[in-house]
């Protein structure tokens, strides 16, 4: 890029010297290349998501006026972006401190270590700069082609369902294909029975019976349409839905744009904490000159600060690290120490086995939010960062503290990660009542959809499916029956089954 | 780059004006606007601009934070916590999203949705302003005004000519022959002038909802005018038996009780056009807005009177809003139009209530006058 002559020989140095502590360190990062940019060029981007290259869209003209309006008034900042591609892009903001900058570039290192090594970033697109500009290609064209306002209004459409995707999928098998005619031969359990009593504990024509409704019941499976709930609602709609070249284009950009971000919403604590781990571990430790130290507790504390009502990722990432380094150093895991129940034994633990650095590493590479949070977010770690929930008070008309019970944090924070904090939406049934209509399922798992915006959706999903489309859903704990025919929402209590 | 998202931006605020142009009516109808105006723009909630996905109804989903407090604690205004009255939401397109608009713009886009016709002011020729603008260079001036590059580029030239550029020590020294200034040229500029005169009855009979009416409908008609004239200016007048001069805030918010004499305003209208305001270099927009009840046929007299000849002579239009009123007899504006019938300068709207007033503004404005 031709912009890149411009970054200036200070910060290359600064670069170097930086990159140099975090590869002693052990961290394994693709080449980084740095951008300078002043505040609106880093709002442009920012609004783009970090890619310059982006299909046109006027929701990213949104995003940039939010963006430009909060920096005008003061309210937020953005100090750097990173992406994920080989070799990395970062941007730094034009006239930032020496020490921003820095913390910057070690913030990033770490950033991009997470991106080369995290399992859940192992199928992305490396050369996303490249796809992203490829997908606005294809979008151009079909805008020359048929009209800026119809393509728009179906990217519209499109993006309404962008959540709507499975993004385990790359990384798990969710059903083996069979192959073709070979029928596993339909099992009925037996209960145990001497010989001579076989015959009147398991009657064959029990047996028989029960058999043929197994069989029956593979049957019904196999002419269900899809076979099993399906989670890739979008690549259902592109495989089944009657549409036009150009849509299932569109409807693929979106689709694998959502497949491309997705990791990074599901190991969003991971990585921030992480990079603030390292960034603060290169210059608390190499990189800070007297001079720069009260400027590096100042950006700092601002980055670690917590709000009431809001949850801190880079806070909780990197708590959650060093707690980890700190156990795993100590000898704090394992049979003995989860079976210990003295406090006073357990605060004075030291085993002196010095794994926490390796064990860390092993972590940034295995886990993603929910498996991270699951395994290593324990009893003494929630006492000890003052976690606590809090909810709605009807009564008050108040947000609240509710508990600090730490079940009831924990399972609170893993409801809130798992799918991204999402709902999950399935594919029910492609031929509802056998006219062809569209069932989704809500997975209903404690929360409700906001009902308003749910209608909304449901409108855009039928316009993909050009029939009526139906969602079963529940609604204060009871089973609600929405469907959407020519734009007009109809609903009804229905059995949630 | 720069260029790319200005595109989208572009697309945005067209998506937002749509938008606005969509639900003026509701906009205008409820007022809503006028409470979050800054001082160029208003900010204007507009539904559904954002995409709609499925996503959990934020009540339900509470959350977890880190701190101090007990449980019970009030966390005050934490992030999470969604606006006031914002119940969840059974309607579509529920999801508001508060969009700043220029006053500039808004007046456009209520032009464009009534189909207002521009204004063709009167004493364009009027030369009222000189404005200065720096537009050339020269060779003296204050030291102030002097332009570095053009300086700089003239002692270069100067050197190379010379022979005494040395490329190697490119010292660049100017002399007094180099020196060029920035320099201004007074260019005169046609402005039209413009008042505003707003005239209200606040007897016993106006209640809150009708001063409402005429609050939002004034707003609105200001908004438009300003957009057609630079630097309008705004005068109020209240009324009962007997007419004042207020600020703005004060209009509407006084409540008198008491009899109506409608002429007593007239009069003080008159009086203001004929000392401050000579018309022919001044477009005069006087506002009457009234809930038609008047003291006596005698007074009535008199204001068609003064009307007549003082008032209508001088200005662009006179707009005469009646709002209905329980009490009003609402006799005033059938005597206007009885009088004034023939004469174009005369507008006359009754005003029902809320919805109303989209109507009315489109009577007064829709003259192009």
């Amino acid at each position: 890029m031709a912009t890149l002559k411009r970054f200036p020989a200070y910060l290359r140095d600064i670069q170097e010297e930086i990159e140099g502590h975090a590869r002693n360190f052990g961290l394994d990062f693709f080449p980084i290349l740095y951008e300078v940019l002043d505040y609106k060029t880093m709002n442009e981007v920012a609004a783009y998501g970090g890619f310059p290259t982006r299909y046109p869209h006027w929701r990213f003209g949104m995003d940039y006026e939010q963006l430009s309006k909060s920096y005008e008034w003061g309210l937020s900042k953005i100090y750097e972006m990173v992406i994920n591609t080989n070799p990395a892009y970062a941007y730094l903001l034009e006239g930032n401190s020496t020490t921003d900058q820095k913390i910057v570039m070690a913030h990033v290192a770490a950033h991009v270590d997470f991106f080369k090594n995290n399992y859940y970033f192992s199928k992305t697109n490396r050369k996303m700069i490249d796809g992203m500009a490829n997908h606005a290609a294809r979008t151009r064209r079909h805008m020359a082609r048929w009209g800026q306002d119809v393509i728009e209004d179906f990217i519209d459409t499109c993006l309404s369902l962008e959540n709507l995707i499975d993004p385990m999928s790359a990384y798990i098998v969710r059903h083996r294909e069979r192959p073709e005619g070979e029928e596993p031969e339909a099992e009925v359990g037996r209960l145990r029975a001497k010989g001579y009593m076989d015959s009147f504990i398991n009657p064959p024509e029990y047996l028989e019976a029960q058999k043929k409704k197994k069989e029956e019941e593979a049957k019904r499976q196999r002419r269900r349409f899809p076979e099993q709930p399906q989670r890739d609602v979008m690549q259902f709609l592109i495989e089944n839905a009657p549409l036009e070249h150009w849509q299932r284009d569109v409807l693929e950009i979106v689709r694998d744009e959502a497949y491309y971000f997705a990791p990074q919403a599901m190991t969003k604590i991971m990585n921030e904490g992480w990079a603030t781990y390292w960034h603060s571990k290169i210059l608390t430790e190499k990189a800070l000159t007297a001079a720069e130290v009260i400027d590096y507790a100042d950006a700092c504390s601002g980055v670690l600060a917590t709000a009431p009502g809001r949850l801190n990722p880079y806070k909780l990432g990197v708590e959650l690290y060093r707690n980890i380094e700190e156990r795993w150093n100590k000898g704090q895991f394992g049979k003995e120490w989860d079976e210990c129940d003295s406090m006073e034994q357990k605060r004075n633990w030291d085993l002196r086995t010095g794994m926490g650095r390796k064990k860390i590493f092993e972590v940034r590479r295995l886990y993603n939010d929910v498996t991270f949070l699951d395994e290593f977010f324990t009893l003494e770690f929630c006492v000890e960062q003052k976690f606590y929930t809090f909810g709605f008070q009807e009564r008050t008309g108040n947000w609240e503290i509710m508990s600090r019970e730490f079940k009831k944090v924990k399972d609170q924070l893993l409801k809130m990660l798992t799918n991204r904090g999402q709902p999950v939406i399935v594919v029910e049934d492609g031929n509802f009542e056998n006219r062809s209509e569209l069932l989704l399922r809500h997975i209903h798992e404690g929360a409700d959809l906001d009902a308003g915006q749910a209608r909304d959706t449901l409108r855009n999903t039928a316009k993909l499916w050009t029939r009526p489309v139906s969602l079963l859903t529940k609604v204060d704990g009871k089973g609600k029956l929405l469907r959407c025919e020519d734009g007009n929402i109809s609903e009804r209590s229905a059995e949630y089954g | 780059m720069s260029q790319k998202i200005d595109l989208d931006h572009g697309r945005f605020r067209q998506i937002i004006r749509g938008k606005i142009k969509q639900n003026l009516r509701k906009y205008i109808s409820q007022g809503e606007m006028i409470a979050k105006k800054g001082k160029d723009t208003v900010a204007i909630p507009i539904p559904s601009v954002d995409i709609p996905h499925f996503k959990h109804g934020d009540k339900q989903q509470g959350g977890v934070g880190q701190g101090e407090g007990e449980p019970g604690d009030s966390l005050g205004q934490g992030e999470e916590q969604p606006g006031q009255g914002q119940q969840a939401g059974d309607r579509p397109g529920d999801h508001l999203l508060d969009i700043e608009v220029s006053l500039q713009e808004l007046a456009e886009i209520m032009g464009e949705e009534l189909e207002l016709p521009r204004i063709q002011p009167k004493g364009t020729e009027k030369i009222v302003a000189w404005k200065d603008k720096y537009s050339g260079i020269r060779t003296t001036g204050p030291e102030s005004l002097r332009h570095f590059r053009r300086t700089y580029r003239q002692a270069m030239r100067r050197q190379i000519a010379m022979g005494t550029y040395d490329a190697k020590n490119p010292v660049i020294i100017p002399i007094r022959e180099d020196k060029r200034y920035r320099s201004w040229r007074s260019e005169p500029l046609p402005q039209s002038n413009a008042v505003i005169i707003y005239m209200m009855d606040v007897s016993g009979s106006m209640g809150d909802e009708q001063k409402e009416i005429v609050r939002i409908e004034s707003f609105w008609i200001d908004t438009w005018l300003r957009s057609q004239y630079h630097g309008i200016e705004s005068r109020y007048i209240i009324h009962d038996a007997m007419a004042k001069e207020v600020d703005r805030d004060t209009f509407f918010k006084t409540r008198e009780s008491g009899g109506t004499m409608i002429s007593s305003a007239y009069k003080l209208c008159a009086k203001m056009i004929s000392e401050e305001y000579p018309a022919d270099i001044w477009n005069i927009y006087p506002f009457h807005f009234s809930d038609g009840d008047n003291w006596s046929v005698d007074d009535t007299h008199t204001c068609v009177e003064l009307l007549k000849k003082d008032v209508l002579p001088n200005c662009n239009l006179f707009c005469y809003g009646q709002v209905e009123s329980p009490y009003g007899s609402g006799q005033f504006i059938k005597d206007l139009t009885e009088h004034f019938d023939e004469d174009d300068r005369v507008v006359t709207s009754e005003i029902k209530g809320k919805d109303a007033i989209m109507d009315s503004i489109k009577e007064f404005l829709g003259k192009g006058k």
